[in-house]
């Protein structure tokens, strides 16, 4: 009996590796240059057309692609985070903070939130940073929520009621593009970090940290830094979202800060960063199109979850980028 | 002491609860000589290397690589004074392809340092390596994902991670074990030609015909202790070894 099965075959560019490309033609070069240009032309050109209305929802969901980004550079160093709402939070209330009480402009908010919120959550995070997998996560996911009741008790920053009142962009413009500029950064500055020798080493701590530290390399520095530039990433997010509600409060600790980055992974593909912010752009719009159907909003949005995760489990991303680099082909196998 | 003693190792001891895995063992190593350590399974061979690298942190005794005293540093600072191993459970980033696991080991502070600054063109330089190691330079093996290598290949890759670190003490836990007699039989003149460079070597060895074959001294330990010192006919010889050798499968 004869059984099929199915073939796979690179296209044929001459040298593809992570960062460097030998071409010979036009054509290869399209080839290449599409998947990267899409993405570009794609947020920067049609943006600006949408309504006032769905240009909000493409803030929002940028910010949560923001936190997916910061999510999976985490997890491509091991380090599984439950606590994006750490970083998007204490981005928030410095930039609020900074914005209220002293009255700067989100001009000089946003980077000190950035830089400032970088180091404080890589402070918070140092003590547990040896610690893997599960029990790092578990730390990720109390530490946002003992900084919600810390708020709530000691009405600190506003206590419950927020700081309200804060300074916004010009124009809602000005915040589209700022966003989407710093978004692209991210991605494509990210993919390129990971493409070099720097993220061989960052692979080889979650492929097998024992080896990375017989190379005679300090993982825990390496660790440091991957935690300070996704919480920079995560705290960037936090100062934006910020001055665009105008408002920095207890919601900035929400759990949907934590767990939407983690869903748009999942969904998008994990270990790409493209994959993440795809995965955001499909989950954010997508609960709000729901919002028609009242109530009954979640129960649909989790339905189209577990079959987008159980139908397509490595992700959408990787899904396209096999078909895209690859050929394939059934081919018959005797049995 | 002598200055030209490049390992002391001090009545180090280590117990693993109540079990004594490593019991007041003292040996040293002079340098350009190749030392074996043999002995049963279980008689603490490795874990003596796990303290030697910082892996394992030993409950007493000393440790000094060149009169320096290093007992209880981090892996990755004693590594970076000279001192590389190899693992017996092969330890490869098998995500990534062969020569590309050679890049981490490249990119640490000591070969940075070596190299005077900045480094060339890293993909280059793991490439030659593996190729000293005997990973065929126009057969594409250098660049298979490790996780699709042959046993063979994975411990030559082990020896080419050491090799990158430019150590002057290589130490080899268990290199030929897993490997067939014609694979042991390439493998030992890469060790010879690491000596003639100079390079002093710390073998954990099985195979012991290979090992006395190439060994300047050897040292057994048994159930955590040190039962024998010297040129390997002598320690071959003596009668507490015989003892602790009979009974196991090695007879």
């Amino acid at each position: 009996m004869m059984k099929k099965r199915k073939e796979r075959i690179d296209r044929g560019i001459k040298a593809r590796s992570e960062d460097i490309f030998a071409l010979s033609s036009l054509r290869e070069m399209i080839y290449l240059l599409i998947p990267r240009a899409i993405p570009v032309l794609g947020l920067l050109v049609v943006s600006p057309f949408l309504s006032a209305y769905w240009q909000e929802v493409f803030i929002s969901t940028a910010i949560y692609a923001l936190l997916a980004i910061s999510w999976d550079l985490l997890a491509s160093c091991g380090l599984v985070s439950l606590g994006q709402s750490l970083f998007y939070g204490i981005g928030s209330y410095i930039a609020g903070a900074l914005n209220y009480y002293l009255g700067w402009s989100p001009l000089f908010t946003i980077p000190v939130a950035t830089i400032g919120g970088g180091v404080l959550c890589t402070i918070f995070l140092l003590p547990v940073l040896r610690l893997r997998g599960i029990y790092f996560a578990m730390v990720t996911l109390v530490l946002p929520l003992m900084f919600l009741r810390l708020v709530e008790a000691t009405r600190i920053l506003g206590g419950t009621e927020g700081l309200t009142g804060l300074d916004s962009f010009p124009t809602q413009l000005t915040a589209l593009y700022v966003i989407q500029l710093a978004l692209l950064a991210a991605l494509f500055g990210f993919r390129r970090i990971m493409g070099s020798d720097y993220g061989l080493i960052i692979m080889g701590i979650n492929d097998n940290d024992r080896s990375v530290m017989n190379a005679g390399i300090n993982i825990f520095w390496y660790k440091t830094q991957v935690l300070f530039l996704a919480s920079a990433v995560g705290s960037f997010a936090g100062a934006f979202g910020t001055h665009m509600d105008m408002f920095a409060g207890m919601p900035g600790f929400a759990l949907d800060y934590s767990i939407m980055p983690v869903a748009a992974a999942v969904v998008g593909g994990m270990g790409t960063f493209a994959g993440p912010m795809v995965g955001s752009f499909i989950l954010v719009p997508l609960s709000e199109i729901l919002r028609a159907l009242g109530a009954l909003r979640i129960v649909f949005y989790g339905l189209f979850l577990v079959v987008f995760i159980v139908a397509l489990p490595e992700g959408l991303f990787h899904y396209i980028q096999r078909k895209y680099h690859q050929f394939e082909r059934w081919v018959e196998v005797e049995k | 002491m002598n200055s030209s003693h490049m390992l002391q190792v001090e009545n180090l001891s280590k117990y693993f609860g109540g079990v004594k895995a490593v019991n007041s063992v003292s040996f040293d190593l002079a340098e350009g000589e190749l030392l074996g350590i043999i002995g049963p399974n279980g008689s603490g061979k490795t874990t003596v290397v796990n303290c030697i690298t910082g892996f394992v942190k030993p409950d007493s005794g000393k440790i000094l690589y060149l009169n320096q005293n290093i007992t209880r540093w981090a892996p990755y600072k004693i590594i970076n004074l000279g001192i590389a191993r190899t693992f017996q459970m092969v330890r490869p980033f098998y995500q990534l392809p062969a020569f590309k696991n050679i890049i981490i080991p490249l990119y640490s502070p000591r070969v940075k340092r070596l190299a005077g600054g900045k480094y060339g063109d890293r993909d280059a330089v793991a490439l030659d390596l593996l190729e000293e190691v005997g990973f065929e330079r126009d057969s594409f093996v250098s660049y298979k994902v490790a996780s699709a290598l042959p046993q063979g290949y994975l411990k030559r890759l082990e020896l080419a991670k050491g090799i990158a670190l430019r150590p002057d003490l290589l130490i080899l836990d268990e290199l030929f074990s897993g490997l067939s007699l014609a694979e042991v039989a390439s493998i030992v003149p890469i060790i010879e030609k690491l000596r003639f460079q100079g390079k002093t070597i710390l073998m954990i060895e099985h195979r012991l015909k290979e090992l006395f074959r190439i060994a300047d001294r050897v040292i057994v330990l048994n159930f955590g202790e040190k039962i024998a010192d010297g040129l390997p006919k002598e320690v071959l010889d003596s009668e507490e070894v015989k003892k602790a050798y009979l009974g196991s499968e090695e007879g």
